[in-house]
């Protein structure tokens, strides 16, 4: 059976968490198809990073290590991996839809002729049957993702053509070491058998890459801010709300598209997956898009001047209310009872 | 220096950002039909980018693309009342049901159609999918480099350019050589908004099928002036592969589509009064939720 791949993003040689991500899944992918789970790391610095990959169930790492790999380039690192795919015809291949791999995965599949499904939020093994053509597929890759359309979640396949290829947002996986000992074939890339003289033609002439401050993942309480907080001024109010709580403020697209957050705050399909211990809704109406991101937290409470919004649904607490009205409320109460 | 020739990809979208409840069905559905169809906002910022280093480098010019059914004529019209030169509707039955790929096949052919191309510009990702597929896609098929996420022009010469791009954690300067795809960020500059002088030049602008349509006393207007022509392409102007174009070209395919019933928690209803809102942070607090 051809193996499930994972393309793992390193940057000094220190691979990124979305990648560990998909290879948790991957293991998961590879094990219902009892093939190999494989990973490629494309970079510098990354003499024994297959020790840290190991452990998450790899069986086999391929390291393309040269100084020339990092910062992340689209070419360079498009025809190494093109290069091996098509070597190695994979069944599967996961990509992070980070900027790396949303800049690297289309170009790759262009090249590959295969289908690739961007921001999925679940994937599975399954069969499918084309009663048109009376033709059964087995063990197809269920790529899962809300569409467009209301509240809707498709699934897509990719019957005929391989790799079957999908991008998955940062956090939507679980991370989980399958085995500490687990042990690996260790593969070095020649990449000079890859490379193109014209695959440098892009030159980088200067980066500024901070560690974000916003750090929405690992907040144990979020409140967040959709259309119906009104304006960045009123987002102030979720600030003051998130400092009291020790929490931090998420956004939803539609307030993102107004100006009232950055993108870096938003939260959903196509946004950061959260899962606190308390997300607080703030004039979200919960679109699932939206809910994709945030129906894991452990407890919800929605603001919302609307009853019937959906949102409210998968709340555990529900206050009917204005958010200019009702969260000075809840900072003042939180203020008097932790003195 | 020579006048460059740029490509500027667009796309028209429902307003999925105005989803608002006269949109919904009671199904909990989208009544598309209720939604507005516009210029995909990130094609605006593209062809703002475009239409600057129109500014700069004299002679040139700016032809907007866009794949879609006959009423995407209308951001063509929109392109030409912001600046663009020439405007091209790539329209057939035979790109329906096409995924990014198949996309990317058909404008990719219309490009080599062109001749001599020196930079696409593209929006980063089109709001109905938020994919972000379609530009590195057709860069791949033209066989040149790509810079995403582009925020701002730095420089450009008739050979290079320098862009700064917009990566997740920061931001990166890269010079590329020419012929060049650029995707461009929400983050850069809005697009102007229509110039009245254009807008008057081009208000009868129309496709052949349009025009097809239109009162015949208005007909001779086309010959005349051969600027209002937006030009109609079909399957038959361009060279294609039929197994690469729509449904049969797209290796995705949607096995299905489910509903998703709301699994309704057991709720409780807090009334927005300091009694109640106290009560509440009292809870969880002592339930160790927050504090
Ligand atoms: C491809 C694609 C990807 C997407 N990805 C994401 C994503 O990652 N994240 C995301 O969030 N969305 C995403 N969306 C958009 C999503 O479908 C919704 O449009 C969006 O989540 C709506 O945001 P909202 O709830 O803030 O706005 P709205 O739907 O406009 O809701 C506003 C809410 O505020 C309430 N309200 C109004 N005034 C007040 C007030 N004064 N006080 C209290 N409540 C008030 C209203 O009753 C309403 O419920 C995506 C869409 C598409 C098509």
């Amino acid at each position: 059976m051809n193996s499930v791949f994972v393309y793992c993003e390193s940057d000094n040689g220190i691979v990124a968490e979305v990648s560990l991500e998909l290879l948790t899944k991957g293991r998961k992918l590879a094990n219902g198809l009892n093939c190999k789970l494989e990973a490629v790391v494309i970079g510098t610095k990354l003499n024994g990073c297959e020790n840290d990959l190991f452990p998450y169930g790899a069986d086999v790492v391929h390291v393309a290590d040269d100084p020339r790999l990092d910062p992340y380039q689209t070419l360079p690192h498009a025809s190494i991996f093109t290069g091996l795919m098509r070597e190695k015809k994979p069944q599967i291949v996961l990509i992070g839809a980070t900027s790396t791999g949303r800049d690297l995965g289309p170009r790759v599949s262009s090249a590959l002729h295969s289908g690739l499904t961007a921001d999925c939020t679940s994937l599975e093994i399954g069969d499918h049957e084309d009663k048109k053509e009376g033709k059964t597929y087995k063990d197809l890759l269920y790529q899962i993702r809300p569409a467009f359309g209301g509240n809707i979640i498709a699934t897509i396949i990719n019957p005929d053509h391989r790799p079957q290829m999908a991008t998955v947002r940062e956090g939507v996986m679980k991370k989980e070491i399958t085995d500490p000992d687990y042990r690996g074939e260790l593969k070095k890339i020649e990449v000079d058998r890859y490379l193109q003289p014209e695959d440098f033609a892009v030159q980088i002439i200067d980066r500024h890459i901070e560690k974000s401050r916003i750090n929405l993942k690992g907040a144990p309480v979020i409140v967040a801010g959709g259309y119906g907080v009104g304006s960045k001024e009123n987002f102030d109010l979720l600030f003051e709300l998130a400092e009291t709580l020790g929490g931090e403020v998420g956004a939803s697209r539609a307030a993102v598209d107004a100006g009232f957050a950055v993108h870096e705050r938003q939260i959903g399909q196509t946004g950061v997956t959260v899962r606190p211990k308390l997300y607080i809704a703030c004039g979200i109406s919960g679109q699932i898009q939206h809910r994709a991101g945030m129906e894991e937290s452990a407890q919800i409470i929605s603001v919302n001047t609307d009853p019937e919004a959906p949102i409210n649904a998968i709340a555990d607490y529900v206050i009917i209310g204005d958010v200019a009205d009702v969260i000075p409320k809840m900072i003042r109460h939180y203020r008097k009872n932790t003195k | 220096m020579e006048g460059i020739k740029i490509i500027v990809l667009a796309k028209q979208v429902p307003d999925t950002r105005n989803v608002g409840k006269d949109a919904m069905k009671a199904d909990g559905t989208v009544n598309r039909a209720a939604l507005p169809a516009i210029f995909n906002p990130e094609d605006l910022n593209a062809l703002e980018m475009a239409l600057t280093i129109k500014e700069r480098i004299a002679g040139t010019t700016i032809t907007l693309l866009t794949m879609g059914p006959g009423r995407a004529a209308e951001i063509i019209r929109e392109g030409f009342f912001r600046g663009a030169d020439d405007g091209i509707l790539l329209t057939d039955r035979a790109f329906a049901g096409s995924d990014t790929l198949a996309t990317s096949y058909a404008l990719a052919q219309a490009i080599r159609k062109m001749g001599r191309v020196d930079l696409i510009v593209a929006g980063r990702q089109a709001i109905d999918g938020d994919t972000a597929q379609v530009g590195p896609q057709v860069a791949e098929k033209l066989r040149i480099p790509q810079v995403t996420y582009a925020e701002e022009l730095l420089d450009i010469t008739g050979e290079r350019i320098v862009l700064k791009r917009r990566l997740e954690h920061g931001v990166e300067s890269v010079s590329a050589p020419l012929p060049l795809l650029i995707t461009v960020n929400g983050t850069a500059p809005e697009c102007r908004p229509r110039n009245a002088r254009l807008l008057m030049k081009y208000k009868h602008a129309k496709t052949i099928t349009e025009i097809q349509s239109a009162a015949e006393d208005y007909l001779h207007l086309y010959n005349d002036r051969p600027y209002l022509n937006i030009h109609e392409w079909s399957i038959s102007q361009i060279e294609t592969d039929p197994s690469q174009l729509g449904l049969e070209g797209s290796p995705t395919k949607v096995k299905k589509i489910d509903n998703v019933v709301l699994q309704a928690k057991e709720s409780r209803i807090v009334a927005p009064t300091d009694d109640e809102i106290g009560d509440l942070m009292k809870e969880l607090i002592a339930n160790h939720t927050i504090g």
